[in-house]
């Protein structure tokens, strides 16, 4: 099977005036299908400018990246666009969902700007079973302000998984999201991905990257670390324990 | 994407700004508001001249005899003295284009009946002059040729002379002083209304041409000549031949003033049109202005809602939008706003000149062309001035717009 992600030495330069910054430097590294990767690193770090390339938004000044098979490097917007319409499901820090639009109409938008367009009522199907998926079928028609932070990043992550993506792109998808509903989130991930989808994710919490299977680690620009985690958190396991604490503290009050 | 989500885009975010939406339109709304009302009033008045001319009849030219300049002194219209009931036989004659002529004088004259008396218009006319003109009898019939011929005094009295005369009775076979002179009433004429000059038409006797010469106003030259053309094509043609025919019997030498005036009905038309075509043209004006600036703060509100709205389209970017998606949505806004601007100012252009031909007491006539095209117009000052906007929002770069705050 070919792997979803293959960088083959990327780099990145910026240009700001005289200066160059090299955000990104000969990176090489593959992610297979059904992998669960964290990148981590502080800010400076290139992991940005990594979850920009993976994501197809940004294209590397020199090395070749392959996204499930179609090399990037040599696309235009437009092509671009359409591969990330296709093969790439994104979640973000602050959720980006549409204000002022339900969740299920934020679900659709993906299949909207799909190149081959399906009728009203597939659409609405499809954008239902996605948040089935992360448990809001419930909720379809509340908009993202009835819905708390840890809902609305579950209605994205059901925009995220519509068009049946190859590779999942988290950017910080628990940054605003207090330590349990983290939990929650990295527990609707970890699902996932024994479903069989493949996940990458930016994250600088330690504590959240042990959620995953494989921990990159960049520092100025190159991979310091690539290692499997070894003791890996359950979030089902986790979410037990912050009940029973809770239960404990109540019986103690 | 498809047109109709994309437009329920484009209504919704329309929406979300009532108030904002509304202040946009209002320049369209005026503008388009200005170009129907212009069009209504316009076409009303026009309509309105056009029914008053056809009230004279049907291709009617009017020779009038001229001025006259004695040592220096300019008489006024219709004093030359040189337009004779011989001049009228000849146009009729030797002109083909030419179907009837009628000889006229006028004056005005106080007329009797009974202890009533009344001032109005006396007309010396031909028998013809009434098929010329297209005007009916209610009552009784026309004088004949031979009345002509034996300048016997014999009258055709208009509706208003004939009121104040007679009161609610019937004229006809009565007997009326037009000065001293008694006349037997043969007819009542149908009530024909104002004239363009606001006039009574209806206010007048008409008499035999030589009755009035001789037996009342003492003439022996014509005010000017009546004449029909047998086709609306050839009128002009047929206003040089009588011009021509005229000078040659006038004898008036090439470089000479004519002493007389020849007018087309057409003529008439555009004489009494000239003011509302200034109108037209102040209107016009307005709404010229009105659209450009209506086109411009279109513009200028798309640019605000594109900066607006730059993490959402960062979003859609993200999530696979072409550039051309988002042009389109931003453009189908603009459009959706300055049609929507064009349908209320149809609306409101309407009621104006609803409003403006109840004062003026002019018909409205507004072309479902003009309707079609300004609507056609304002959704064209949307592309054109929402282009500028939608485009600046589809050139940007995905990954600053998702960071966009």
């Amino acid at each position: 099977m070919q792997p979803v992600i293959v960088l083959d030495s990327i780099s990145k330069i910026y240009r700001s005036g005289e200066v160059e910054v090299h955000a990104v430097r000969e990176v090489s590294f593959q992610v297979q299908t059904g992998e669960f990767i964290a990148i981590m690193g502080a800010s400076g770090s290139g992991k940005s400018t990594m979850m920009n390339t993976l994501g197809c938004l940004d294209r590397p000044t020199s090395g070749r990246y392959l996204l499930d098979g179609v090399d990037v490097s040599a696309l235009d917007r437009d092509a671009l666009a359409d591969l990330r319409n296709q093969k790439i499901g994104f979640v973000f820090q602050g959720f980006n969902l549409l204000s002022r639009t339900s969740a299920l109409e934020n679900v659709e938008l993906p299949m909207m700007y799909g190149r081959h367009r399906l009728p009203a009522r597939e659409l609405r199907e499809r954008a239902m079973r996605a948040l089935e998926l992360v448990g809001l079928a419930k909720r379809f028609d509340h908009h993202p302000n009835q819905l708390s932070g840890g809902q609305q990043q579950r209605v994205a992550i059901a925009r995220a998984l519509v068009n049946q993506p190859a590779l999942l792109l988290a950017d910080e998808p628990t940054g605003n999201l207090d330590s349990r509903t983290s939990i929650e989130i990295m527990g609707a991930f970890q699902s996932l991905n024994e479903k069989g989808i493949t996940i990458a994710m930016v994250t600088h919490e330690p504590d959240i990257a042990r959620y995953t299977k494989r921990n990159v680690v960049m520092r100025d620009g190159v991979i310091v670390s690539d290692t499997l985690v070894a003791d890996r958190n359950n979030a089902k396991a986790e979410m037990a324990r912050l009940d029973a604490e809770l239960q404990a503290a109540k019986l103690v009050k | 994407m498809k047109l109709t989500a994309t437009l329920r885009i484009a209504i919704r975010a329309l929406l979300r700004n009532k108030m904002r939406s509304i202040l946009t339109m209002l320049g369209i709304i005026i503008g388009v508001a200005a170009v129907i009302a212009m069009v209504g009033v316009g076409n009303g008045a026009k309509a309105d001249v056009e029914a008053q001319i056809a009230t004279l009849g049907k291709n009617m030219i009017l020779v009038t005899a001229g001025n006259f300049t004695n040592a220096g002194v300019r008489s006024g219209w219709a004093a030359a003295g040189t337009m004779k009931i011989a001049d009228s036989e000849a146009v009729l004659n030797e002109i083909s284009g030419v179907t009837l002529v009628s000889p006229e004088v006028r004056s005005g004259v106080q007329i009797a009946a009974g202890n009533q008396n009344w001032y109005t218009t006396l007309l010396g006319e031909a028998p013809d002059y009434f098929d010329m003109r297209q005007w009916e009898f209610t009552d009784g019939a026309c004088f004949s040729e031979q009345d002509v011929r034996s300048s016997n005094k014999v009258a055709v009295i208009g509706k208003t002379a004939a009121h104040q005369s007679f009161g609610d009775d019937d004229p006809v076979g009565r007997i009326l002083r037009v000065g001293n002179v008694p006349f037997l009433i043969t007819g009542l004429l149908k009530a024909k209304g104002f004239s363009l000059q606001g006039s009574d038409q209806d206010d007048v006797v008409v008499v035999p041409y030589t009755t009035a010469m001789k037996r009342v106003i003492g003439v022996t030259v014509l005010r000017g000549i009546n004449v029909q053309a047998a086709d609306s094509d050839n009128m002009e043609l047929v206003q040089e031949q009588i011009s021509s025919l005229l000078r040659q019997r006038h004898n008036i030498r090439p470089g000479h003033d004519d002493d007389f005036i020849v007018r087309g009905q057409q003529d008439l038309v555009e004489m009494a049109t000239a003011q509302s075509k200034t109108m037209t043209i102040l209107l016009g004006a307005i709404a010229s202005v009105s659209l450009i600036v209506g086109g411009i703060g279109i513009m200028n509100i798309m640019l605000v809602s594109v900066t607006e709205r730059t993490r959402e389209i960062g979003i859609r970017m993200a999530i696979g939008a072409h550039g051309w998606d988002i042009l389109l949505q931003f453009l189908i806004e603009a459009v959706t706003l300055s049609s929507l601007g064009g349908i209320i100012g149809i609306a409101l252009g309407f009621g104006s000149a609803q409003a403006i031909s109840h004062f003026v007491g002019w018909p409205t006539v507004v072309p479902l062309v003009w309707v079609v095209a300004s609507f056609l117009f304002s959704a064209m000052i949307g592309v054109s001035f929402g282009l500028y906007p939608a485009k600046k929002a589809a050139d940007l770069d995905p990954i600053d717009a998702l960071r966009y705050e």
